[in-house]
């Protein structure tokens, strides 16, 4: 993949080389829905695989603490996406909305958008794992 | 305009009490759900009226803002609040589900089966099981554990006024309790969509003091009390002679049937197949033309008896007590 950039006018002098975006930075975005989907898929194929085998007032006790590992895992991860997309987002002076057509705004942009899809996943996940807190048994 | 709201007004309210009203709480579970109805309830009047009154404000306004004030109130408003906000509901909510899904400390007493279009129910009574149909009865101040089974499609059992909604599946068991702490009959109502009488799916729950239901249960438990006069007596022979003990039981006659209701105790009913009042008018119309009070039924009409025939039917079953 060649970067988007190539072939194009050249950006304002004041933008930094380092907020070359390529097409893989598209990516990025999609990185935090992501993860909330896999801490679902995770959550959800553990607990009900359990379940579909065990007596119907079997402890949940081992699912309680595997989905407290994926929620940490997640968790962590998704913290780490936001700080990414933060800093991407405070790049240089400019605070916002980020719309102009230059290198410089497209890189704050995907940062802003990365932050906020981070937060919206980092509660998606922590309430995909609320239940768990409260279910003892698999009924 | 007023005096049409006044007339209204009531009638909005009238719904909410009822032999079938979630927010005339007759049982413990229940209880807890509409407390939690009403604390949203409140809860989102209180947001819409905030949600108004700035919008209100935004539209009259006439001076700018400082962009830094007009950020923090995105921020505080519309982020911070509604995410503190929905995740104390959620909490609320989770922690209704532990009290709910307890059946208490003893095994389930009551096996409730939702059937395409009734419900059949078996209590524990000893070492046997005595079956009745369509009309439950329950102790008030107790914690009564049920499992609930289906042999053909899902169905929900659901008494609004007594507590929470489960699923009756084909090859599960799931459970659920109730605990009624008012006394009253309340109606429950199939609330999955199972077939063409879905709507008709519908039964009641007669909650009592502990004494009343144990006699109550042991009476349904006896066989069926003997025809006391000669209408009576040939209802019951033309029952057996046209085959009707095929799939309806009527318990210390040669009536066994499993396949429709059990009717030993079938007089003892307040309603028929949960939707008429149980007299002899219903009895000879769900003979006749159950496809008309119940569509798709699995009983099949009747029509080639005779209206004498019918009546002697009917009178028999309605002595049946």
């Amino acid at each position: 993949m060649s970067p988007v950039s190539q072939g194009a006018p050249p950006e304002t002098p004041r933008d930094p080389a380092s907020t070359a975006e390529t097409e893989e930075s598209l990516w990025w975005l999609a990185s935090a829905p992501l993860a909330w989907v896999l801490h679902l898929l995770a959550t959800y194929l553990t607990a009900a695989n359990y379940c579909a085998k065990a007596a119907e007032d079997a402890s949940l006790t081992g699912v309680r603490l595997a989905i407290a590992g994926y929620t940490a895992v997640a968790l962590l991860a998704l913290v780490l996406l936001a700080r990414r997309g933060w800093r991407r987002h405070r790049a240089g002076e400019s605070l916002g909305p980020h719309d102009f057509d230059t290198r410089a705004d497209r890189h704050r942009f995907l940062g802003f958008t990365l932050f906020l899809l981070s937060g919206a996943a980092i509660l998606g996940v922590a309430f995909a794992a609320l239940p768990a807190v409260f279910m003892e048994t698999c009924r | 305009m007023r005096n049409r709201a006044l007339t209204i007004a009531p009638l909005l309210f009238a719904g909410c009490e009822g032999v079938q009203s979630a927010l005339a709480p007759a049982g413990r579970d229940a209880e807890r759900i509409a407390n939690l109805f009403w604390a949203m309830v409140v809860g989102g009047g209180v947001v819409w009226l905030i949600v108004m009154a700035v919008a209100v404000y935004g539209a009259r306004a006439k001076h700018e803002h400082s962009e830094k004030l007009a950020g923090r109130f995105i921020l505080w408003g519309g982020v911070v609040f509604p995410t503190v906000t929905i995740t104390a509901l959620l909490i609320g909510g989770l922690a209704l589900l532990p009290p709910t899904l307890d059946l208490g400390p003893d095994e389930p007493r009551l096996a409730v089966v939702g059937e395409q279009f009734w419900w059949r129910a078996r209590y524990r009574q000893g070492d046997q099981w005595v079956e009745v149909a369509n009309e439950l009865h329950l102790p008030t101040g107790r914690r009564t554990a049920m499992t609930l089974e289906s042999p053909d499609v899902i169905h929900a059992f659901w008494v609004p006024s007594l507590g929470g909604k489960v699923d009756t599946i084909p090859g599960r068991t799931n459970h659920i309790a109730y605990e009624p702490t008012r006394a009253g009959t309340y109606r429950g109502a199939c609330t999955e969509y199972c077939g063409q009488a879905h709507a008709l799916m519908a039964f009641h729950v007669v909650a009592e003091e502990p004494a009343a239901f144990e006699t109550w249960l042991a009476h349904q438990a006896e066989p069926a009390t003997e025809p006391t006069d000669a209408e009576a007596t040939r209802g019951a022979a033309l029952f057996l002679e046209h085959g009707c003990g095929a799939c309806h039981a009527v318990r210390g006659t040669e009536a066994a049937g499993v396949i429709g209701p059990d009717l030993t105790h079938v007089g003892s009913r307040a309603h028929l197949g949960g939707v008429l009042p149980n007299d002899t008018a219903s009895l000879v119309r769900f003979i006749r033309e159950p496809e008309a009070i119940k569509p798709d039924v699995r009983m099949p009409a009747f029509t080639t008896l005779s209206d004498a025939e019918t009546a002697a039917i009917a009178h028999y079953l309605e002595g049946l007590r």
